[in-house]
This record gives C-alpha cells, sequence and structure tokens, in this order.
C-alpha cells in the first residue's frame, strides 16, 4: 500500500527539535531554562536547535527582563504549528497504514 | 529514510513531552490517601478528645446549645484546623516530591506554576471568606465554603495535572452544598468530602498511574 509521507517535515528528524515543538504545540510560551530542563539536554545544543527553528520561521523569541534577570522565552509560530501537525498527521498515517 | 520503529518512538517521544509540559504528574496518590487520614484524625480530635467536642455531633455550636467555654472550644477548633492544614499540605508535597524524584521529573516547571496559581485564587477568597463568617457568628456557612472553595480550586487546578483532581473538586462542590442544605451534620460532610474522599481518589489515582 502506497503512503503519503509528504507531510514529513525535514526540521522534527532531530529528537530535539521534535520535543521543541511538542512542548510548543501545548504551551502559549516556554522559557529557555525549563525547555532545557523538560528536554534534558545542554544549553549549546538547545540554542543551536532553537536558532535553526527560528530562522525557518516555525518559532518566535521573545526576550525580556523579570526583575533584572533577562528571560527568553519562545512559541510557535502560525506556520510553525501547521508545519508540526501536518508532520505529526503523517507519522500517524504511516503507522495506521502499516 | 527514518524505519517504522523510529516513527512510532518519535510518536511516543511527542506524546510523552506534550504530557509531562502541560500536566503536573508529579502528583502522588498517596498524597491524597495520607491527606484524607489526617482530616479524618483531626475530626476524631475535635469530637472526642477536645470537652465539649460531641456537640458538633450534635448539630454543631449554631444551634445555640449551652455550653461552657464556647470561647475556649472555638480556639482549640481553630488552631487545630490550622495543624490539620499544615500538615496535609506538607505530606501531600513530600510525597509528590517523592513521586517525582522516583520519576525523574522536576517539581517546578512552569506547569506547576499554573497549578498552583489556579489553586490559590479560590482557596485563598475562600480561606478569608470562612475568617469573616466565622468571626460574624454565621457557623453554618464554614464547612459549607471550605468545601465548595476547596472544589473550585481542584476543578480549575484539575487543568494542570491528572483529570481525576476535576472530578474530586465536582465532588467535593456537590459534598458541600449538601453540607448547606442540611447544617446539622455538618462535620459528617466534613468527614465525608476531606476525609473519605480523599482517600477513595487518592487510592483510585495510585493504582491508576503508580503501580
Amino acid at each position: 500500500m502506497k503512503v503519503d509521507i509528504s507531510g514529513l517535515s525535514k526540521f522534527f528528524e532531530n529528537r530535539i527539535r521534535l520535543g521543541i515543538m511538542s512542548i510548543l504545540i501545548v504551551n502559549d510560551s516556554y522559557d529557555f531554562n525549563s525547555l532545557k530542563a523538560a528536554l534534558c539536554v545542554t544549553d549549546g545544543n538547545l540554542a543551536s536547535h532553537l536558532k535553526a527553528l527560528e530562522e525557518n520561521g516555525l518559532i518566535m523569541v521573545s526576550k525580556k527582563f523579570i526583575g533584572k534577570k533577562p528571560n527568553t522565552s519562545y512559541s510557535a509560530t502560525e506556520s510553525g504549528e501547521k508545519i508540526f501537525r501536518l508532520h505529526l498527521k503523517a507519522l500517524e498515517d504511516i503507522i495506521r497504514k502499516k | 529514510m527514518e524505519t517504522q520503529s523510529e516513527y512510532i518512538e518519535d510518536l511516543r517521544i511527542i506524546k510523552k513531552v506534550m504530557e509531562e509540559s502541560s500536566r503536573f504528574l508529579s502528583l502522588s496518590g498517596l498524597s491524597g490517601l495520607f491527606a484524607g487520614l489526617i482530616a479524618l484524625a483531626g475530626a476524631a480530635i475535635a469530637v472526642f478528645v477536645f470537652p465539649d467536642g460531641k456537640i458538633l455531633l450534635r448539630g454543631g455550636f449554631f444551634l445555640e446549645q449551652p455550653v461552657d467555654d464556647l470561647i475556649l472550644l472555638k480556639i482549640r477548633l481553630s488552631i487545630l484546623a490550622l495543624v490539620v492544614l499544615i500538615l496535609a499540605i506538607s505530606i501531600s508535597l513530600w510525597f509528590s516530591y517523592r513521586k517525582a524524584r522516583r520519576k525523574g521529573l522536576k517539581m517546578w516547571t512552569p506547569v506547576s506554576k499554573k497549578l498552583l496559581a489556579s489553586l490559590l485564587v479560590p482557596l485563598v477568597t475562600g480561606g478569608i471568606l470562612i475568617i469573616i463568617f466565622y468571626l460574624q457568628h454565621n457557623w453554618q456557612l464554614v464547612i459549607p465554603s471550605m468545601l465548595v472553595f476547596y472544589g473550585l480550586a481542584l476543578v480549575g487546578a484539575g487543568k494542570f495535572t491528572y483529570n481525576d483532581v476535576h472530578y474530586l473538586g465536582l465532588t467535593e462542590i456537590i459534598t458541600g452544598i449538601a453540607a448547606l442544605i442540611l447544617p446539622a451534620y455538618g462535620i459528617i460532610f466534613w468527614c465525608f468530602g476531606f476525609g473519605l474522599l480523599h482517600i477513595i481518589y487518592g487510592l483510585l489515582m495510585y493504582r491508576k498511574y503508580e503501580r
């Protein structure tokens, strides 16, 4: 049987990017340190994946200060959410049609 | 190309990460169980140990029963209620901390902050109203308010943790309304709401998620 895999996105071949997007789909926004703790990754690793997602327009960054501490938080863009949902649907279709 | 099993693993990761980041999963069923036992122990002390405590079983002191030292009983009850509250919260936190550590989860996350915020608004509102009712001698409103506001807090918090908490909240609200309709049985409803319901839901949740 032929399965349509055109919905799969190359952005999510990496599990850390997949995890970041999964969190940002169910949360309005999430800060850097909480993402780091939730995904158990290093600063540098997380930062490079966040940058890749941001540069491709899947997520947005907002920087603000809480007191004197800088706080960087991330949220999914509309197109990021769309791409992720298509990816998720493609994954489910592949599994189901097996 | 990824293989089939890798796709399945991808889906598993998506589900796990979504769940862990949007719900507080460290809440332990044992927290409920022990909070319920502490509540029942507190009620037993109030009724059977305190002098004049038995009037709680005979419809409470709002029915203007002739009791000497009513002031003393009220002070004792207030202190006991505070001790029960602190003990129940501490033991709940301890069991949740234990579960979080065992499962490698973090206690202080964005979702646990949301959970706390949604609990605090109805609880603090209810707490202030109860103190006012108490000071204005509206005794019959104290127990129903405790149950109703606690129930509202749980209904709100249920969005950020296991769904069972939402239903526990609804049953607490119903219990509180029943207590308002039948004020003479206040202590019985209190024991049912804070004791028995906690024990039942605690055991259910323990069996469902921790075994």
